[in-house]
């Protein structure tokens, strides 16, 4: 099978010891699958997982409404590298992220993700992680046609040459699917217990994780990254468009994880708690931003983005009304922060019949 | 102070005395745990650092890091939001 381990082929290097690969792990069975492969060969591993701000993790959910006694969210990759004992890079890119969002090459998905411009940016930061820290290859738990913007055998081969990785790029999952990579051709990989998988059917996969007593996966539904999600697309996008630029602060991209979004003005725009830990949440982003609650009445905790004139505001107040105990009341005090400073403002709560559904974002 | 009156976290008899203190109240996963890396880069072996938080992940997240960065784990405690973690740096 693997003649190409054969010490008389050409390309034959002898294997480092220890023969130490780096890769890219998310924490889903993909990932963790390919690490495993490659462990199971015993070669060094250790992941890297990068922190782009956009990352769905069940925290986010746990923003809202958690229950009592509900098992705490987890962070995927985390989990992943503790179950496989390895150790784990957590690296922050978001900074530098903001010019893939906002400039992509290679263009968007469906809504607002940039998979392929992504994923090269990802493998150039690891590649550069692999020349400094001593790893001799990487990989990736890609799988041929799984995804349909970036695992495509036409868009391999520019993930490898964009980020720079060249053949030193191994997909443990699709291996036997691809050319052979540096490590193969030196025969320091054993190709003939690499895989073949490829397609968006993910029953081989769960069927390799049985035969390798991997159990506590995270489910392969859904998506993981916000810029896929199409409300968390057209929030980024009406902030752009009102903004006049397509930039983001880390700020900004948070916000638009929490609350009802409500622009009943190009010029501003409310950021409305649904619960008490959403309240809580925004409360940590009042800086720069105008505070609105009621006073002495539960209801929910307001930022207002912009640059609303006192009318507006009196009017921001009148809409965030509604939205707590104080609708049923024909007159409320509502308390308006402006850096520091605070004023009280007797207001109607708007009524339903003035609310309009185009202001929601 | 109110120290005192401070129960300790469960399993353990007192208060761990930090060496450093994260203050990642209010930030989602994963920059508490991205602080708390920050911040060991810059401690010595056997230090002791404490991460507060209000993100409830931390309960998973700071044991899992800590397996995963060969960090001793030291013990966590929450009161009402808040969460307090201990981590002995590579000590695992």
């Amino acid at each position: 099978m693997s003649t190409l381990t054969d010490p008389l082929s050409p390309t034959f290097e002898p294997r480092p010891e220890p023969l130490r690969a780096l890769g890219l792990l998310s924490g889903g069975l993909d990932s963790t699958l390919a690490a495993r492969l490659l462990m199971d060969q015993g070669i060094e591993v250790e992941c890297v997982n990068f922190h782009t701000g956009f990352c769905i993790q069940s925290h986010t959910g746990a923003l809202r409404n958690p229950k009592p006694g509900a098992a705490p969210p987890r962070h995927d990759a985390l989990h992943a590298a503790g179950n496989l004992g390895i150790r784990l890079h957590l690296v922050d890119i978001a900074e530098d992220y903001v010019r893939i969002v906002t400039d992509p090459k290679h263009g968007y998905g469906k809504n607002l993700n940039p998979c392929l411009d992504c994923k090269i940016f990802m493998v150039q930061k690891a590649h550069e992680m692999m020349r400094s820290m001593g790893f001799h290859f990487l990989f990736t738990g890609e799988v041929l046609g799984q995804r349909p913007m970036s695992q495509r055998r036409d868009t391999f081969p520019v993930i490898d040459r964009e980020s720079g990785a060249g053949g030193w790029l191994l997909r443990p999952l699709t291996a036997l699917r691809m050319p052979l990579t540096e490590p193969e051709k030196r025969g320091w990989v054993d190709r003939s217990r690499l895989m073949g998988f490829s397609g968006r059917n993910r029953k081989p996969q769960m069927a390799l994780a049985r035969q390798l007593g991997i159990v506590d996966y995270p489910s392969p539904a859904g998506g993981c990254c916000f810029l896929t999600d199409e409300n968390y697309a057209r929030k980024l996008r009406d902030l752009w468009s009102y903004r006049g630029e397509r930039s983001y602060a880390m700020e900004d991209i948070l916000l638009l994880k929490a609350g009802r979004h409500l622009r009943p003005a190009p010029h501003y725009k409310l950021v409305i708690g649904r619960d008490d830990s959403e309240n809580h949440f925004l409360s940590g982003f009042v800086e720069g931003r105008i505070l609105i609650k009621a006073r002495d009445i539960p209801g929910p905790l307001t930022l207002v983005e912009g640059t609303p004139s006192p009318d507006d505001l009196i009017f921001a107040c009148r809409l965030a009304a509604r939205f707590g105990r104080a609708r049923e009341l024909p007159e409320v005090a509502m308390v308006v922060e402006v850096q520091g400073s605070r004023e009280i403002h007797q207001v109607i709560p708007l009524p339903a019949h003035e609310m309009d559904e185009a202001w929601y974002v | 102070m109110s120290d005192v009156r401070d129960p300790a976290p469960d399993g353990m008899d007192s208060v761990p005395v930090a060496d450093r203190v994260v203050d990642a109240r209010r930030l989602l996963c994963p920059m508490p745990i991205l602080k708390a890396e920050g911040a060991m880069r810059e401690m010595r072996d056997g230090e002791v650092l404490e991460v507060r938080a209000t993100d409830p992940g931390l309960r998973n997240d700071l044991p899992a890091w800590c397996r995963s960065q060969g960090h001793r784990f030291a013990g966590m405690r929450s009161q009402g939001r808040e969460l307090q973690g201990w981590v002995v740096k590579g000590m695992g």
